[in-house]
């Protein structure tokens, strides 16, 4: 049977990897990066440096790990199996970063639809009002009534904000032209429009980082700004982070198209960060709608 | 050197591989057994931990007046009896078993993604190192209930920030268990096995792996609002700022209640593995147990402001709320029924995981009635946050879950030694539990709905006779796991050889008994078919 095994191709058995050093060391940067973020948060001195430290651990384990993922798909270990269970995984981590931007999303309904009317009396509560004694009117865009962070202007849904959507659309276009490139193995045209959407997603986070320093500077608009504050800032940030993360996987996958990497049937990297990349559209897409423009 | 480790591996990948050598072994484990056994083993180390805490909530209230503890470091013991057992003790408990068992019963070689899995394993003990060391930074470990809720635990000092980032790294860890079993499960049977002919163990973690996906993600994002609102000035939870305290209820409980389901449906699955084979009759109504887990589990997203309904909702909200919850209990009657009627008739034999199985049956389907009492909105205003709370979800998860765990253990631990265990002495370590689980926790039932409130190191004279016996059972139940630990390490060191089946006078179904005693190290290499 171990005879048979070996005179085959590897990718005639489900893969599974003798052992491995990188989920441990993952674990070690991950406890030293929210260690010395949690330092820091207490004012420690040392908490910057050992979150640095973390931080470069973590970089230095996805190199290695997907290092060693990449050799062993060039090596061509992985059968269908393997692929399928590649796919399940990534789909079902994208489904785990939708919950986690339904909680933010959640706390948008929430104070729009709860609390901000309950804290202005609406119904059977209007002792509210008297009993705080002062005259908060429920309305959004709001700080509460606490006016917490003073007076802010909102950025217009139809000025930058549609442009960006402009801009992730395009890219979820490119991206598409893209995969057709790779199925129908075009190399050409797979690296100029991989290429294309990499820089609309850069394009994007310098426009968004542009916004918020407009919103700073000229609208008194703050992550301290009472409730739409700490909702525009989560909601936008988190997602402008995920665009980077997004924008990085690309690079990565570029990359590896430039050097010859992947064939038209075997190609998970390129697809599970195109998926990653649709779900940053389609979130971009509710924030939007939610955020900015409703 | 890391490169050629991984790559050179496929190499010499053959059936007769057996465990590295040394410390690696643990370490840099992609072995599912390897990683199960790892799972297991913290999470019955964090149960100690855990219990020691709860030794010193039932110490102190042995008798009224102030003896032991202060009351602020009572309350940190509260806090983190909870945090420990439910995510380093239960949770992983369950993990381990997914691991084990999984590819064992749909006839896998391995789980799906074996560096993801040591990954998930390897998280945990940073994140209750991190977790156990807030007890040692000023103002103490958190002491504002697992629950976390605002404003209260913005008074949490430095280990507010330890207590989010140990929470988002259980959560990381979480997600990614979940991710494997499910991929594991959807992608890895053995041919033939076609969804309605897995192993009722593998459908319930199936389902939980579903919740766990769904609920941690938003743990996280309410942790995270916690987080910014303590130090960089958002106001989700202040009330001055447009926010309010009682959102941050309805994001946790969102997250809460499927959890709870999320600690009882694997659970589940392995009483309805262990009662069939010792009635030796099939599991009645398999499809039924099926489907009543995907209801309890469906149902479990609609149910979570039950937990809520004193601190102020509209009408139409405590109603919804109280009918949905109430609805749960047909699935979970579905379940005790099954139970029941694969029972009856049935030729009944009394080994330790039968005998754990049924306690579980009797004790849960106490703690479901129970929960049914908390659910009357006009009844949980005068049960809330009393003892009669305590008594329903220690009824719950320790006769409940914890009980299902050590009937797991005695299920399956000859399969996983090769040996069998002291039975004498797991049968001794039943009637302590079971008596002493009682002792400690019936008369909870008493004293809550005599109006002692829970989270409180002192109290009314009144209720000194049913605490201070309650305590004694607290006492009783913690040293008799003791005799747990003696007969896990007895077995994994030696004794009688098991056969393939282990149980061969039982009707012992599924896979996992067609494999040697201890199975060879890579489960399945060749997949089984199944008729």
């Amino acid at each position: 049977m171990a005879h048979a095994q070996t005179t085959h191709a590897p990718s005639e058995k489900y893969y599974v990897p003798h052992s491995s050093p990188w989920p441990l060391v993952g674990s070690v940067s991950l406890f030293l990066t929210v260690g010395g973020a949690a330092m820091w948060l207490n004012h420690s001195n040392a908490g910057p440096w050992v979150m640095t430290v973390g931080f470069a651990i973590l970089l230095f384990m996805f190199a290695g790990w997907f290092g060693a993922v990449i050799k062993e798909s060039e090596g061509r270990f992985y059968n269908d199996a393997v692929d399928r269970s590649f796919r399940m995984g990534m789909m079902w981590f994208i489904f785990s970063e939708v919950m986690f931007f339904a909680a933010f999303f959640g706390a948008l309904w929430y104070a729009r639809n709860f609390s901000v009317p309950w804290l202005g009396g609406e119904g059977t509560r209007a002792l509210t009002k008297i009993i705080r004694g002062d005259n908060y009117e429920a309305s959004w865009p709001t700080d509460g009534p606490g006016d917490v962070g003073g007076d802010f202007d909102v950025i217009p849904a139809f000025g930058l904000p549609a442009i960006n959507t402009a801009i992730l659309l395009t890219s979820g276009i490119t991206i598409t032209i893209a995969h057709h490139a790779i199925k129908a193995g075009n190399r050409a045209v797979l690296n100029i429009f991989l290429g294309l959407t990499i820089a609309l997603g850069f394009l994007f986070v310098y426009l968004q980082a542009h916004e918020y320093i407009e919103a700073y500077q000229h609208y008194n608009l703050k992550l301290t700004s009472g409730i739409y504050g700490s909702t525009f800032f989560m909601l936008t940030g988190f997602h402008g982070f995920h665009v980077t993360m997004g924008a990085i996987m690309l690079a990565v996958v570029w990359f590896r198209c430039l050097k010859g990497h992947f064939t038209p049937t075997h190609h998970f990297a390129f697809e599970g960060v195109a998926w990653y990349w649709h779900f940053v559209d389609v979130v971009w897409l509710g924030l939007f709608v939610f955020v900015y423009w409703l | 050197m890391a490169h050629a480790h991984d790559a050179h591996a496929a190499h010499d990948h053959h059936d007769d591989h057996g465990p590295a050598k040394g410390i690696g072994r643990w370490l840099f484990a992609t072995n599912h057994k390897d990683i199960g056994t790892l799972y297991m083993l913290f999470s019955l180390l964090m149960f100690f931990v855990g219990g020691t805490m709860a030794l010193v909530i039932r110490a102190e209230l042995f008798q009224p007046g102030m003896q032991l503890v202060d009351p602020m470091f009572f309350n940190q013991m509260t806090t983190m009896h909870a945090l420990i057992m439910i995510f380093g003790a239960v949770m992983p408990a369950f993990v381990g078993l997914a691991n084990w068992m999984i590819p064992l019963q749909v006839g896998a070689p391995d789980m799906a993604l074996p560096r993801m899995n040591n990954f998930s394993f390897w998280i945990l003990p940073f994140a209750f190192t991190m977790l156990i060391g807030t007890l040692f930074v000023p103002g103490g470990a958190p002491a504002g209930g697992w629950t976390m809720y605002p404003p209260l635990s913005q008074q949490t000092g430095e280990a507010f920030p330890m207590l989010i980032f140990a929470v988002h790294l259980m959560g990381a860890s979480s997600i990614m268990g979940a991710i494997n079993v499910i991929v594991t499960i959807m992608n890895m049977r053995a041919p033939g096995m076609s969804l309605l002919k897995m192993p009722i163990f593998v459908w319930t973690w199936l389902i939980t792996a579903y919740l766990l996906i769904a609920v941690m993600p938003v743990l996280a994002g309410a942790v995270t609002m916690l987080l910014t609102d303590h130090y960089f000035g958002t106001t989700f939870f202040e009330a001055a700022g447009g926010g309010d305290p009682v959102m941050f209820q309805h994001i946790f409980w969102f997250f809460g209640h499927p959890e709870v389901y999320i600690m009882i449906l694997p659970a589940f699955g392995i009483v309805s593995e262990i009662i069939p084979t010792f009635s030796r009759k099939p599991l009645f109504g398999y499809d039924a147990m099926v489907y009543a887990t995907a209801s309890i589990a469906f149902l479990s997203f609609i149910v979570w402001a039950h937990h809520m309904f004193t601190v102020g909702m509209p009408l139409a909200g405590q109603m919804f709320f109280m009918l949905a919850t109430m609805l749960i209990a047909v699935p979970t009657g579905v379940k005790v029924f099954n139970w029941t009627a694969t029972m009856f008739k049935g030729s009944i034999s009394f080994e330790p995981p039968m005998l754990f199985a049924i306690s579980f049956l009797f004790l849960f389907t106490i703690g479901g009635f129970s929960g049914l009492m908390l659910a009357i909105v006009p009844a949980d205003f005068q049960y809330h946050d009393t003892y009669f709370v305590v008594a329903h979800f220690h009824y719950v998860l320790v006769p409940g879950a914890v009980f299902s765990l050590m009937a797991a253990a005695y299920y399956w631990l000859p399969k996983w030694t090769g040996h069998m265990y002291n039975m004498k002495l797991a049968k001794a370590h039943f009637w302590l539990s079971t008596i002493f689980v009682n002792v400690l926790f019936f008369p909870q039932h008493f004293l809550g709905l005599a109006g002692m409130p829970r989270r409180i190191p002192d109290y009314s004279t009144q209720f000194a006779d049913w605490n201070m016996i309650s305590s004694i059972g607290a006492f009783g139940f913690g040293l008799s796991q003791l005799l747990f630990v003696y007969v896990i390490v007895a077995c994994i060191r030696g004794g009688e050889k098991a056969s393939d089946k282990v149980w061969d006078s039982g009707r012992p179904h599924g896979l996992e008994w067609t494999l040697s005693s201890p199975p060879p190290y890579h489960s399945f290499e060749t997949a089984p078919e199944v008729k």
